[in-house]
């Protein structure tokens, strides 16, 4: 039985095909990221996976069950946490309460929620910013309290929709081991990301979406290497240009296998 | 909910408890009759309104509907005042369930909802107005017999302290609906429903719960009415007056907080009261004040005072 199972699935939003026919699998277990340039349709598959957009076509799988169009706050109950990518504080409520929330999809007392927030909040990196409004925080506050919420909901997979985009260099380097300890607690993480050194640290299997399809799937370091993904990102005929450049630098140490470099990191 | 987070409770009813002692003028116990009555009513909205952020513009709906059951009941079918009482208050919370569920399923929001939930009370209205059952243009009158089984009381002060009860009952409802998780996934429905959505939580059931709490905790307030004046009318009962002054007394006093609806309500019946004794009877004149405190407090939010006073102690 698969874990996650994405089952050619197509997402039209009246005449833009954003998701098309796209399969991929997510082991339990993993860290599995979901790279493709802006646009390609990766969010949109969030969407579609933790219920709030129906697809056009095809259908999801969850641990052998089909959820295809089920609603969000079942899909949450079920395990399934997602973030956004545009962060989505209860910016009227303190940190503690914002956490609390999703704490108490399985605490029903009071005291017993706020006891757990309290201990994400300890896991991501809030224990000190707990009494103050959501509002208040920098953006890497804001994304840690995004990443907190959906981890209070004790999930089984999580989806991360760009928590380390707008951080600073450092910043992504505190939170990378936050990401690596909550898969290693038993939670299975799939994550969309830009910040490609991230994604070659953490992730072991990376699907890539360009245009609504999936157009390559494999490690990170096979991924990079795939000249579809490079032409995806770079435009058409970049893969044969970056080949004829590198055969003449072929000795130089890291050439081939260097990762592209995250925007966050140029 | 513990000790700590009943104390100001109790210390606001042992206070106001004692102000029969005090207070022996008959026209003086009435308005604070009355006055309790519409802070009832505006608990009742606070938790919808405040606490949920679906500001609702018709709760006359909720308070004509109790009012009406606990009459009809009563003066149609000889029921005992007490069980028409609850009949009326259970009936206020399915009125607003079904509004609830015609409205927020086909994902009204603002001030869709607010005119939406306008249009309900006014059709009641109208209704009332025009049916032999309720008495229709005329009325209904519950026919005066002062005992106590009977729901009616000798001594104006009796009727104060179950005003009272009712309020205190209603502050201590909206404390622990504060600490429980229908009370922080209400909260957040209202900051952000779709984040709110992710975590887990039903919208919809959330928004449910809260429109038939709301609507019973108003219909007390219309129940206790048609006890208290033991007439009613379609402009009384299902007018907009009480949706105005249910909404506007949270606002003032502080929509989303335990006792705001009470201190709003206090203020405005206090401020109007006190202008017609200073310059008489002048028809209207209580809406104007309604309307400059409504400009003020939206101006100069009250959680904005401190600040306020501060930058002015600095000039
Ligand atoms: N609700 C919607 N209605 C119409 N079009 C939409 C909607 N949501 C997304 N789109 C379009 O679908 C396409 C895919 O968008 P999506 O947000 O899924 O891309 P993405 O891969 O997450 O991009 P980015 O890296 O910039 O976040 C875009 O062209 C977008 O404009
Ligand atoms: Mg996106």
């Amino acid at each position: 039985m698969s874990f996650l199972t994405v089952e050619a699935v197509s997402k039209r939003f009246g005449g833009l095909l954003a998701v098309s026919d796209a399969s991929f699998e997510v082991a339990e277990g993993s860290i599995t990221g979901l790279i493709g340039p802006n646009g390609a349709g990766k969010t949109t598959l969030f969407a579609i996976v933790s219920g709030f957009e129906r697809p056009t076509g095809g259908r999801v799988l969850w641990r052998g069950a089909e959820i295809t169009g089920r609603p969000p706050h079942l899909l949450a109950r079920d395990g399934i946490a997602r973030t956004f990518q545009i962060v989505q504080p209860f910016a009227g409520l303190s940190v503690r309460e914002n956490i609390a929330v999703g704490a108490f999809l399985r605490h029903k007392r009071r005291a017993e929620a706020i006891a757990l927030a309290e201990r994400v909040a300890e896991r991501v990196g809030l224990a000190r910013d707990l009494d103050k409004p959501a509002a208040a925080l920098t953006v890497a506050g804001r994304k840690r309290v995004e990443l907190a919420k959906a981890l209070a909901t004790e999930p089984k997979l999580l989806l991360l929709d760009e928590v380390l985009a707008g951080l600073n260099p450092s910043e992504v380097r505190d939170i990378v081991p936050v990401v690596r300890a909550i898969r290693d607690s038993g939670i299975t993480v799939l994550m969309i990301e830009h910040v490609m050194q991230a994604v070659m640290n953490l992730c072991e299997t990376v699907h890539v979406l360009a245009q609504g399809r999936i157009i390559a799937g494999g490690t990170p370091a096979e991924v990079v290497r795939n000249p579809a993904v490079v032409e995806a990102y770079l435009g058409h005929g970049a893969a044969t240009r970056l080949q004829a450049s590198d055969d003449r630098r072929a000795d130089e140490p890291g050439g081939l296998n260097r990762p592209p470099q995250g925007d966050a990191h140029a | 909910m513990t000790g700590r987070d009943l104390l100001p409770i109790a210390a606001f009813a042992a206070v106001a408890a004692t102000l029969p002692l005090f207070v022996t003028a008959g026209t003086w116990l009435n308005f604070a009759v009355f006055t309790l009555i519409i802070c009832l009513a505006a608990q009742g909205w606070n938790i919808l309104g405040g606490y949920g952020g679906q500001y609702s513009f018709g709760h006359a709906a909720f308070f004509g509907t109790a009012a009406y059951a606990t009459a009809i009941l009563q003066v149609r079918y000889g029921v005992n005042p007490y069980p028409a009482f609850a009949v009326g208050v259970a009936a206020a919370g399915v009125v607003g369930w079904v509004i609830g569920l015609l409205s927020f399923r086909s994902g009204l929001r603002g001030s869709y909802f607010a005119l939406v939930t306008l249009a309900f009370a006014e059709v009641f209205r109208v209704l009332a107005n025009a049916s032999e059952w309720t008495g229709g243009a005329a009325g209904i009158l519950i026919r005066l017999d002062v005992r106590p089984e009977n729901f009616q009381f000798a001594s104006r002060a009796t009727f104060y302290w179950v005003a009272l009860a009712l309020v205190v009952a209603a502050l201590v409802v909206t404390r622990a609906l504060e600490r429980s998780r229908l009370g922080a996934q209400l909260v957040a429905v209202r900051e952000n429903e779709n984040a709110a959505r992710a975590l887990g939580v039903d919208a919809l059931g959330v928004k449910l719960a809260a429109i038939a709490l709301s609507a019973m905790i108003t219909g007390a307030a219309g129940a206790l009415y048609a006890q208290y004046f033991l007439y009613l009318d379609a402009n009384i009962a299902y007018g907009t007056w009480i949706s105005v002054e249910a909404l506007l007394a949270p606002i003032i006093g502080g929509a989303g907080t335990v006792f705001g609806p009470v201190f709003g309500g206090i203020v405005l019946h206090s401020l109007s009261e006190f202008t017609k004794t200073l310059v008489g009877r002048i028809p209207g004149l209580d809406l104007v004040i309604f309307g400059v405190l409504l400009i003020l407090v939206v101006r100069f939010p009250p959680r904005e005072i401190p600040g306020l006073l501060k930058l002015w102690r600095r000039r």
